[in-house]
């Protein structure tokens, strides 16, 4: 059996005195499309912000093909936080694509997908810019290399974060909530990217109410709510015969609202 | 009373002089307070409590007290402590350290500003702090911090005034001495007015002119 991408075990996470993560295990299996589901404020974000190190867990172990992230448990078993720049070369492996796209506005596209390539990996202006064009085209917007994120659409922006993400040749991609921010009419052209990725077998970790989506390109489906992690498994086992009553509860509100949409 | 202009064409030099005097020390003490503001607001920000605590503690009390005394303070109270600066390096100091003060507040206000979200994306793709800063929250903050920051200048140009009171050969002081001299209270006075006018005047376009320039270049379109 092959090392999962990702291996989370008994995750915690707590705001203050608010627990919104509890006693979490999950596995990311290598090459496959991983979606998140869940009611909002049952903690899929949070859980997905974790695996990209922008949360730190309060408990528990997250690995990263096999590397530890963050945290280790020394000899003695006490958890100890990893030196900064091991945390940066194992978050390096990761690319984050966010809700709200994040560009920077003082950049094109082309200055935001060489940017990290330039400032970080300290590659030569012109070497940058061939292989930020590269992802740019890979994500069909080689033709707005020169614009500014205010002069591109939603869509175009999100498209422009996933290949300032690619740029770096990261091992996992992660998405959270990535068409939430977009007109329906341009939520397509960012799955459609999205499905281009997951036919590459890029590893993917998807936090998404796009259930359509997760139906379709989800090779395993996880289902939180209120903090735990009720369920995990192919897509057949969540959506054709959902055994577990809130699963069921939580999937019947989409339902009623595509049905009340067709009546 | 008569307005003479001969009062004024007769001391033009002098004049001229104390006009010097006053942008000299007023662009110092702007570089000084820019630049040492923006090292206090980003040392409150990222230095923790300790750091964040007495520094922001010093920006209320130089807030919080008038100019006229901090700078009495300095020079009349220094020697005690054993800092005696002549007029002229402790007006200095105190221009910038009361600009500093301030600029420190316009730059908490800018990174406050940034969202949050694009600090994030540079940090997943690897940007450490410094990275950061040089090259999403200055420039994204430029354009945000460039009104108030006019605007400080502004009222540090007419605070630089007061430093006429320990005798910094500026324009207030040179011109009221011409005004005592002459007998010509009036014409200095109102000289001084129109002086200072003007250069808060060009000042305010050139602002606007940067402010034109940065947003044209930056964020075209937005």
């Amino acid at each position: 059996m092959t090392l999962p991408a990702i291996s989370v075990s008994k995750l915690v996470k707590r705001f203050g005195t608010t627990t919104v993560l509890q006693d979490i295990d999950l596995e990311i299996p290598e090459g496959k499309v991983s979606c998140l589901i869940g009611p909002s404020g049952s903690g899929k974000s949070t859980l997905l912000r974790c695996l990209a190190f922008l949360e730190e867990a309060s408990e528990g172990m997250i690995t990263v093909n096999g590397e530890a992230l963050g945290f280790f448990e020394n000899a003695k078993g006490v958890r100890e936080r990893l030196p900064a720049g091991q945390i940066r070369s194992v978050r390096a492996q990761i690319g984050m694509v966010f809700q709200q796209f994040n560009l920077w506005p003082h950049m094109t596209a082309l200055g935001n997908v060489s940017e990290a390539l330039k400032t970080v990996h300290k590659v030569a202006k012109t070497e940058a810019e061939d292989r930020a064009m590269i992802q740019l085209r890979k994500v069909g917007l080689e033709n707005r290399a020169g614009h500014y994120p205010s002069q591109l659409s939603g869509g175009q922006q999100q498209r422009v974060a996933i290949a300032r993400a690619l740029a770096l040749s990261p091992k996992i991609m992660l998405f959270d909530e990535p068409t939430s921010a977009l007109d329906p009419e341009l939520t397509g052209e960012v799955l459609n990217v999205m499905r281009d990725l997951a036919v590459e077998g890029m590893t993917m970790v998807v936090v998404s109410h796009e259930i359509g989506f997760a139906a379709t390109v989800g090779q395993q489906i996880s289902f939180l709510d209120q903090g735990r992690l009720l369920f995990t498994g192919a897509p057949s086992d969540v959506f054709a015969k959902p055994r577990h009553p809130r699963l069921e509860q939580f999937l019947d509100t989409y339902l009623d609202r595509g049905a009340s949409m067709l009546a | 009373m008569i307005f003479d202009p001969n009062v004024i064409l007769n001391h033009l030099p002098e004049i001229i002089s104390g006009i010097g005097v006053t942008l000299a020390l007023w662009i110092a003490g702007m570089a000084v307070g820019v630049a040492l503001g923006f090292v206090v607001a980003t040392a409150r920000r990222y230095g923790g409590r300790v750091i964040d605590w007495p520094l922001g503690l010093a920006v209320e009390v130089l807030r919080g007290t008038p100019f006229l005394i901090q700078i009495f303070l300095a020079y009349y109270g220094g020697p005690f402590i054993g800092i005696s600066l002549d007029p002229v390096p402790c007006g200095l100091m105190c221009l910038s350290i009361y600009a500093a003060a301030y600029y420190s507040e316009v730059f908490r206000a800018g990174y406050g500003a940034v969202p949050h979200g694009h600090v994030e994306a540079g940090e997943c793709l690897g940007l450490n702090r410094f990275q950061i800063i040089r090259r999403i929250l200055l420039p994204e903050m430029a354009l945000i911090v460039l009104p108030p920051s006019v605007n400080l200048a502004v009222i540090l140009l007419k605070e630089s005034a007061v430093l006429s009171i320990i005798t910094v050969p500026e324009l207030t002081t040179t011109v009221s001495a011409i005004g005592s001299q002459e007998y010509a209270f009036l014409e200095a006075i109102f000289l001084l007015a129109v002086i200072y006018w003007v250069i808060v005047e060009a000042a305010a376009r050139l602002g606007r002119l940067a402010e034109t320039r940065l947003s044209t270049f930056r964020f075209a379109a937005s």
